[in-house]
């Protein structure tokens, strides 16, 4: 019989209801902040709302929020990697013409 | 062929088939050790397959003109010798075979996470190699583009690259899946008592590769997966008229096949430094810098990947900022050099096979790694780029280093799993012709490669003549030597003496077990209490 | 449920944190394959700002908008599956589970017609209409194609995985003691959701 300590957190109904009416709000707000012209902004805007969307997806429906340390440390190790990988290009192309 | 002599020692895991007759023992089994040698002896067989293309292309190259073969067919081997050597036999050869054989005993464990994954991972490989094979004989004809698939040759040649890119994207897939286990492995598995400090550093090693597999495997599958969608669906993000561009493929290509070099070598690093402590009688140096150092070469490896691309047309910016970046690498990688070398001095020293190997490791990577830094920076590269030094620098690295691992490892390691001795006087004779043929044959390389002899051609102008045929007859010296370990080894360990469970005195705990293990790697679960190289608190010394 | 169905595991409890952890990893993996279209979605931005603004305009923000309520509310459900299984109403998260699996067909159904749609426009990969465009464009549809197909072979596959979880769950293979099949197949479809939220903005609402 498996023991139950590790086993998931029960995450109620309400909460994720709660978490799935703010993803809509939040998708709401990034397709109105669209329309407002904010230069080069709003590209940042977008993936700052994008971001923030999938911290509750992932801090929620994902039960990151109950797990131990370690699942947070992996996932900070993945997006840093990815992170580097997409900064480090640009040393490249930022600085040349097209070729 | 083993029947009469079983009798005098216990078969271990040999004698669990899993309830299964046959081949079927092996194939269907998600024992971690007979995954670990179903893989050992597919990447054996595929060595052998790449030394003979690897022999053919010193042939053509014993003098100048068109000797054996065609323009075409001496691409198409080259092509051929690089990927099956890079991704059938040295990304898989060390982690898959050894790291599947060793390290969940490394660890106290009865086996990995995920046996049935694991099982899954043999098979995706072997799918994969088969699609790689079968792409030689299909299509437009055998992969003509390197190994690299540089677009835009590899978008419009006519030959077979498509299969050829999706064998690739599945034996990445199976490398990704082993990296993933072994990492739950080593998280969640360790005996009681094997602390993280505890943990022998060849386990550290495969650690370290398991999260360069993890995290830089996928970008080399989407990478060969956009090569097959340009070709299949026109989709041109990097055709410079549609407003892709070329660099961009390259930049995805190395930032997998850059940390790619350090899942080959990190393994390899990690057997050596097994081997050293034990046949030096003596604790390892510095255990914790060996052990972080894995961890910084497994980081600092993949911040690194366009020094590749030098003379690609990328920015003078990038060209700076990656060339510096590499020299980081070298810190790391001479901290475990220096470690190694300070583990021998003053130390009983026994020369047996296994050592033999990991010092020819130490010298030939430390040449590996030297000429790495002349490729490293940028001034110098603009010259041997894409010249014989070039090929010279990657197999010393490559064979040199990797190779010599896995020989060392073999040397190490087999008789644990078979529970019987090889003839070391032979496999010393081994040891020296390899040695010495892997000298002859590569260093000629970089000599040719300096005087400026471009890769990758079937013919070359006849001053380069000289060190191309020195090249050529040491790859015969090489092969000798190779099949007199073949020959020695595996007449060794079917035929051999029965070996005790400690033949060469080592604390960690894959010999506390009897060899060859039980099924379940342990009579009972060990407890551990000590590090992995205190001989004195292990009673051996 | 251990005496029934693994007996010959009995001594071996599920490593249910492991298990976890082996599925993070493989979503770190799909992170990183999405990750090189990333790449190349960030550098291509970057030199053809006005090209991907013109590709973002004749791209259907009703389709995109849609089809991420759709997503949403999938991720919601298969949230929900795991919460009603852990509270022991197996019927209620078969149910869910069940509305998962629709809400990933009705995503595909939509994603059939916006195709259908543009490529009637002659806008796919090896459209002459395609070709004769700026290099921006032909780039940004280029990557619309490469990644909303990737990521609708992952809608694809997380369907496959959920009819495959629902039949677990029927067979009581998958129970309120042993569920961990259901939180792993929970975290890979809300990995597929997560992509979604990403490639959304950057594509139907480059303006």
């Amino acid at each position: 019989m498996s023991t139950h300590e590790d086993k998931g957190h029960i995450i109620p109904n309400s909460t994720l209801v709660a978490v799935w009416l703010a993803l809509l709000v939040l998708t709401v707000i990034t397709v109105a902040a669209s329309r407002v012209d904010l230069g080069a902004l709003n590209i940042w805007v977008a993936l700052g709302i994008a971001c923030s969307k999938s911290a509750l997806v992932i801090t929620f429906f994902m039960h990151m929020k109950y797990e131990n340390w370690l699942f947070r440390l992996f996932l900070l190790i993945a997006l840093v990697t990815l992170a580097v990988f997409i900064g480090f290009t640009f040393f490249d192309t930022l600085y040349r013409q097209p070729i | 062929m083993n029947q009469t002599a079983s009798t005098t020692i216990s078969r271990g895991f040999w004698d669990a088939p899993g309830g299964r007759k046959g081949i079927g023992a092996w194939i269907f089994s998600t024992d971690h050790k007979r995954i670990g040698l179903l893989y050992f002896y597919s990447t054996l067989a595929f060595f052998c397959v790449g030394v003979l293309l690897g022999l053919a292309l010193r042939f053509e190259l014993f003098q100048p003109g068109a000797d054996f073969f065609t323009a075409q067919q001496y691409n198409s081997i080259f092509t051929l010798h690089g990927v099956v050597m890079i991704f059938l036999f040295i990304i898989p050869g060390i982690p898959a075979a050894f790291g599947n054989l060793v390290m969940p005993i490394q660890i106290g464990a009865e086996d990995v996470a995920f046996p049935r994954l694991n099982l899954l991972s043999w098979w995706l490989y072997m799918i994969g190699a088969i699609m790689a094979l079968t792409s030689l004989f299909t299509g437009g004809g055998a992969p003509d583009t390197g190994w690299t698939f540089y677009v835009p040759f590899s978008v419009r040649t006519t030959t077979n690259v498509s299969l050829a890119t999706l064998a690739v994207f599945i034996i990445g897939f199976s490398g990704i899946l082993t990296g993933l286990n072994f990492l739950v492995t080593i998280h969640r598995l360790r005996a009681p008592g094997m602390t993280w400090w505890r943990i022998p550093l060849f386990t550290w090693a495969l650690y370290a590769t398991a999260w360069v597999q993890v995290l830089a495997t996928p970008v080399l599958g989407i990478t060969v997966l956009l090569i097959f969608a340009e070709r299949v669906i026109g989709s041109g993000v990097f055709d410079p008229a549609r407003g892709g561009d070329p660099v961009m493929y390259q930049h995805l290509f190395w930032i997998y096949s850059h940390p790619a070099v350090y899942i080959m070598i990190l393994p390899g690093m990690g057997v050596i430094t097994d081997i050293i402590p034990v046949f030096a009688r003596k604790p390892v140096f510095g255990y914790k810098a060996i052990a972080i150092s894995s961890l910084a070469i497994a980081g600092a490896g993949s911040v690194v990947w366009a020094h590749h691309m030098v003379t690609s047309g990328m920015s003078d910016i990038a060209v700076m900022i990656f060339s510096l970046l590499t020299f980081l690498v070298a810190i790391p990688s001479a901290i475990k050099v220096f470690n190694w070398v300070a583990t021998l001095y003053k130390g009983s020293i026994q020369l047996d096979p296994p050592l033999l190997f990991a010092l020819s490791f130490i010298v030939l990577f430390s040449i590996g790694g030297l000429t790495g830094l002349v490729l490293g920076s940028a001034a110098t590269d603009v010259h041997v780029h894409d010249t014989y030094f070039v090929v010279g620098h990657f197999h010393f690295v490559m064979f040199g280093g990797t190779g010599f691992a896995f020989f060392a490892a073999m040397h190490y390691w087999l008789p644990k799993f078979y529970g019987r001795m090889y003839n070391k006087k032979a496999a010393v004779w081994g040891w020296a012709l390899m040695t010495f043929g892997f000298l002859v044959l590569y260093m000629s390389m970089m000599i040719v490669g300096m005087e400026g002899m471009p890769r990758r051609y079937y013919d070359y102008l006849p001053k380069f003549t000289f060190w191309n045929q020195m090249s050529t007859i040491g790859s015969w010296f090489l092969a000798i030597g190779l099949l007199i370990v073949f020959v020695n080894i595996f007449r060794g360990l079917f035929k051999g003496e029965p070996v005790g469970s400690n033949p060469w005195g080592g604390a960690t705990l894959e010999w506390q077990t009897p060899s060859p293990p039980p099924l379940e790697n342990f009579e009972a679960e060990p407890v551990v209490t000590h590090g992995p190289y205190e001989y004195k608190k292990a009673g051996i010394l | 449920m251990s005496e029934t169905t693994h007996t010959a595991h009995a001594e071996h409890p599920k490593d249910y944190t492991g298990a976890k952890l082996g599925m993070w990893l493989f979503l770190f993996t799909e992170v990183l394959l999405f990750g090189g279209l990333f790449i190349l979605y960030a550098i291509y931005l970057q030199r053809y700002p006005e090209g991907f603004k013109l590709g973002g305009d004749q791209l259907n923000v009703w389709f995109g908008g849609g089809n991420t309520l759709v997503l949403l509310t999938s991720s919601l459900t298969v949230a929900m599956a795991i919460t009603a299984l852990q509270q022991g109403r197996v019927k209620a998260s078969l149910r869910l589970v069940g509305a998962t699996l629709f809400f990933a067909l009705w995503f595909l159904v939509n994603k059939y017609f916006e195709w259908s749609a543009k490529i009637h426009h002659g806008i796919y990969p090896k459209s002459e209409h395609l070709k004769e465009m700026p290099g921006g464009e032909q780039v940004f549809f280029n990557l619309y194609y490469l990644m909303t197909g990737l990521h609708g072979i992952h809608v694809l596959v997380g369907a496959g995985v959920m009819t495959w979880v629902m039949w677990l769950i029927r067979k009581g293979k998958v129970n309120p003691d042993d569920y961990v099949t259901l939180e792993n197949a929970g975290l890979y479809w809300h990995l597929v959701d997560l992509i979604w939220i990403f490639l959304f903005p950057l594509y139907y609402l480059i303006l």
